[in-house]
């Protein structure tokens, strides 16, 4: 530590060019912060669902192909189901294409048992959800982005369901109240959410009644979560509609996995990144090194031994890179709501700070590993004459 | 003053050499620039291209009012007779209309290289196949039949998704469907899909009508005429448009998306590899500082001087540009992946390194090279010529 002025001093002795190696740094790990954020939220991505005790029930063959509602009389029977629900994909927006509004049909009493105490709404407005048959519960910040109130009437598109009474894909609720949700990592995910009754919509589509987009069980005892999924299945085996269970974390990764390899192409990204560094790095301590020869000839003619002077020069290696990595990991996080708004619906957290400090280390390590095993060879006599 | 320029540039590019340490960084690390930059960039442009190269001017493709997309749409039996009916439609020898109705899904197929379920689109496809999509060409095995459970797999479906080599059975509701052949369509996206005779596939899926209807035009110009036939019908509500507008909509979303996050990516490593040419530039400039500070006193102008010392980074940074557009290309194009495209489904598209992109990697590493050499050559250029002679 008492060395520390020292390797300060010798850090900046040509300012410019540690400021340019500095950035060069700092810029290689603020790419490296957010790459990292990005991966972090593809690979622990939001299920919308809290918990590992939720399952999802589909069918085997297709996400396009329903299951008869009946089921979920087989599916609750299963011993360590705790409670069942029906959903279906409703495909709606608001007034244009861009305005995505992931609206659910819910089967209320199930809906809102299985996932007790996850949701916050008023007991007032939840009451007059249930009398209302047109009523939409709506998520706070889905009715700030369009400017709804209670009360509105409002017209949501269905890219899929024509109404049974006049074929069109206009569909008409009441906002009779708005729902938080707990858990604030589910607060991306279920920032658009619009809940309808699934009675409603089933009596009201003008094509496959009695038929649901997915089963959503809970279970009992999380560990069993494989077991119980092997069950449901094996109730619905070799029937017309064969399902597919998995605990709902399972079902939304297999979903981003079909996006493609995302963690490949950002790996590779920042091999370039910090194969580039590493040489210009090293190139800096190099030179930086290369120059200060008869200096540190002085140093050793001083007595320090040839372990204190390889410390030395690594120490200055490693200054550099955490300094510059801190700051480029630092940058990264205040880019956070840059990268919010392109992936929306995925939970962002800081992931990067201790690979980030890991790599930085390394870094300084290889790259300061050559001008110190140098600076340790000196010879004292052919570096005072400036013999290089 | 050419010839001083000249002269100056020879000097310094033969001392580059000596140099290398610090030149090799512009280089590698321009170069990592570029080759980010274009395979990222290749991406795009090859999903593009997927979706750009299907369809043509002459076909139409029609959906139910207001749905977007095939996979939503759903139009009857009657509606598709209607539709036969309008005018426009190009015709076959007995005079039918060459109209295939078309009933697309979705099934879950696993991915070659992770095992893991993609959704891959099987599409009915009407008895008129052959006449309405020409550039269809069955390239092994045979064309599936009618009313057997039989379907043929795109080139593109077959390398990246398992089971789908010809002869291999699939398992589908309760039913095993066999692939009798493997089909390429100009590599459009239709290569990422599986075809299959429209009304086996609608009783397997136990659903009644169909998706979309796809009509071949007596010739573009036709267009507005069948359009206006349909959407003036009252008893239709239906979605008419040409098919390079349909799959350029279905494609915009996802490879906007990649350019934005690519060049993002680039400008950022750009920055950084800018402060590592005016690193290397810079002590290039410091170490020569003797040599230009003696042919300043021999009479060289300063302008020379600055023009030599931007050339060789310009030079260097080309360099870097070229190697790094040439990875790009020797790595990654032709390389085939697939994506979630813009309807729940998978599109195989291949990354391609087109001339456009090899140049755009190229002007980047160029302007990088610039910018960070101007500020060193100022410096060069300003040299006190006394002082730097005097540090000798």
């Amino acid at each position: 530590m008492k060395y520390l002025p020292l390797i300060w001093a010798t850090l900046w002795r040509k300012k410019t060019r540690t400021i340019f190696t500095l950035l060069s740094i700092v810029i290689a790990f603020l790419l490296f912060g957010m790459l990292e954020t990005v991966d972090h939220a593809f690979s622990h991505p939001d299920t919308g669902v809290t918990g590992a005790d939720k399952l999802i029930t589909t069918n085997k063959y297709s996400i396009t192909l329903s299951l008869p509602i009946a089921d979920a009389q087989q599916i609750r029977s299963v011993p360590g189901v705790a409670e069942v629900t029906w959903i279906s994909w409703f495909g709606g927006y608001y007034q244009e294409s861009k305005n995505f509004v992931f609206a659910l049909p819910v089967d209320t009493d199930s809906y809102f048992n299985l996932h007790k105490d996850e949701f916050i709404v008023s007991g007032e407005q939840m009451q007059a959800y249930r009398n209302i048959r047109t009523g939409a519960l709506v998520n706070s910040a889905l009715m700030k982005k369009f400017g709804w109130k209670i009360g509105d009437k409002i017209p949501l598109h269905s890219t899929i369901w024509t109404k049974k009474d006049d074929g069109s894909l206009d569909w008409t609720f009441d906002i009779v109240g708005t729902f938080g949700v707990k858990d604030p990592t589910q607060a991306q995910a279920q920032s658009s959410t619009l809940l309808f009754h699934y009675e409603l919509f089933d009596e009201g589509r003008g094509f496959g009644k009695g038929e649901v987009g997915w089963f959503e069980a809970r279970i009992d005892d999380p560990s069993q979560a494989a077991a119980i999924s092997n069950r449901i299945d094996a109730l619905f085996a070799n029937s017309p509609n064969e399902t597919k269970t998995q605990p709902a974390n399972d079902f939304t990764m297999a979903f981003i996995k079909q996006l493609g390899d995302i963690g490949f192409v950002l790996r590779a990204i920042l091999g370039a990144v910090f194969f580039a560094l590493l040489f210009l790095t090293g190139n800096t301590m190099m030179q930086s090194v290369r120059e200060r020869i008869p200096e540190l000839a002085v140093l050793k003619t001083l007595g320090f031994g040839d372990s204190k002077v390889l410390m030395l020069v690594l120490a200055e290696s490693l200054l550099l890179c955490m300094i510059a990595a801190l700051i480029g990991l630092a940058l990264s996080y205040a880019a956070l709501p840059i990268i919010k708004m392109g992936l929306q619906g995925m939970q962002l957290s800081p992931a990067a700070l201790i690979p980030g400090i890991g790599i930085a280390v390394l870094l300084a390590l290889i790259v300061g590993a050559a001008p110190a095993l140098r600076a340790m060879r000196l010879n004292i006599v052919d570096a005072l004459a400036d013999k290089r | 003053m050419l010839k001083q320029f000249i002269a100056v540039l020879g000097m310094s590019l033969r001392t580059l050499p000596q140099r290398m340490g610090a030149s090799s960084v512009i280089v590698i690390g321009i170069a990592g620039v570029v080759a980010v930059l274009v395979s990222v960039l290749a991406m795009g442009a090859g999903f593009r291209h997927t979706l750009a190269d299907t369809g043509r001017a002459d076909r139409v493709i029609i959906l139910r009012g207001g749905s977007d997309a095939e996979l939503n749409s759903s139009l009857t039996r009657s509606d598709v007779d209607t539709i036969g009916n309008a005018p426009g439609l190009a015709k076959d020898s007995s005079g039918k209309a060459l109209l295939s109705s078309e009933l697309v899904t979705v099934v879950n197929v696993p991915k070659m290289d992770t095992g893991t379920d993609a959704n891959v689109t099987l599409r009915g496809v009407g008895l008129k196949l052959t006449e309405v999509r020409p550039e269809l060409k069955v390239v092994q095995g045979r064309m599936f039949r009618p009313a057997v459970r039989e379907l043929v797999a795109g080139a593109g479906a077959a390398k990246q998704f398992r089971g789908l080599t010809v002869g291999s059975v699939l398992h589908l509701r309760n039913a095993d469907w066999t692939v009798t052949g493997a089909f390429t369509s100009n590599g459009d996206v239709h290569e990422s899909e599986l075809l299959a005779d429209v009304d086996t596939v609608g009783s397997a899926v136990e659903r009644p009508g169909y998706s979309s209807a796809v009509g071949l035009l007596t010739g573009p110009e036709q267009f507005d005429r069948f359009k206006d036939a349909l959407t003036t019908d009252p008893q239709l509500k239906v979605d008419v448009q040409r098919e390079p507008q349909y799959y350029a909509a279905q494609s915009k979303n996802l490879s906007q998306a990649i350019n934005v996050v690519g060049t993002t990516v680039a400008v950022i490593m750009a920055i950084g590899a800018m402060f590592g040419a005016l690193n290397s530039m810079y002590s290039a400039v410091a170490a020569r500082g003797q040599e230009i500070a003696t042919l300043r006193a021999i009479g060289f102008g300063a302008l020379p001087v600055l023009l030599s010392v931007m050339i060789e980074a310009l030079l260097l940074s080309l360099l870097g540009g070229v190697i790094g557009a040439a990875l790009a290309w020797l790595f990654f194009n032709g390389h085939s992946v697939s994506t979630l495209g813009g309807a729940f489904a998978q599109v195989v598209f291949q990354l391609t390194v087109t001339r456009a992109l090899i140049v755009t990697g190229i002007i980047w590493a160029c302007v990088i090279g610039l910018l960070g050499g101007l500020f060193p050559a100022l410096r060069a250029a300003r040299l006190p010529v006394a002082e730097a002679l005097r540090a000798a």
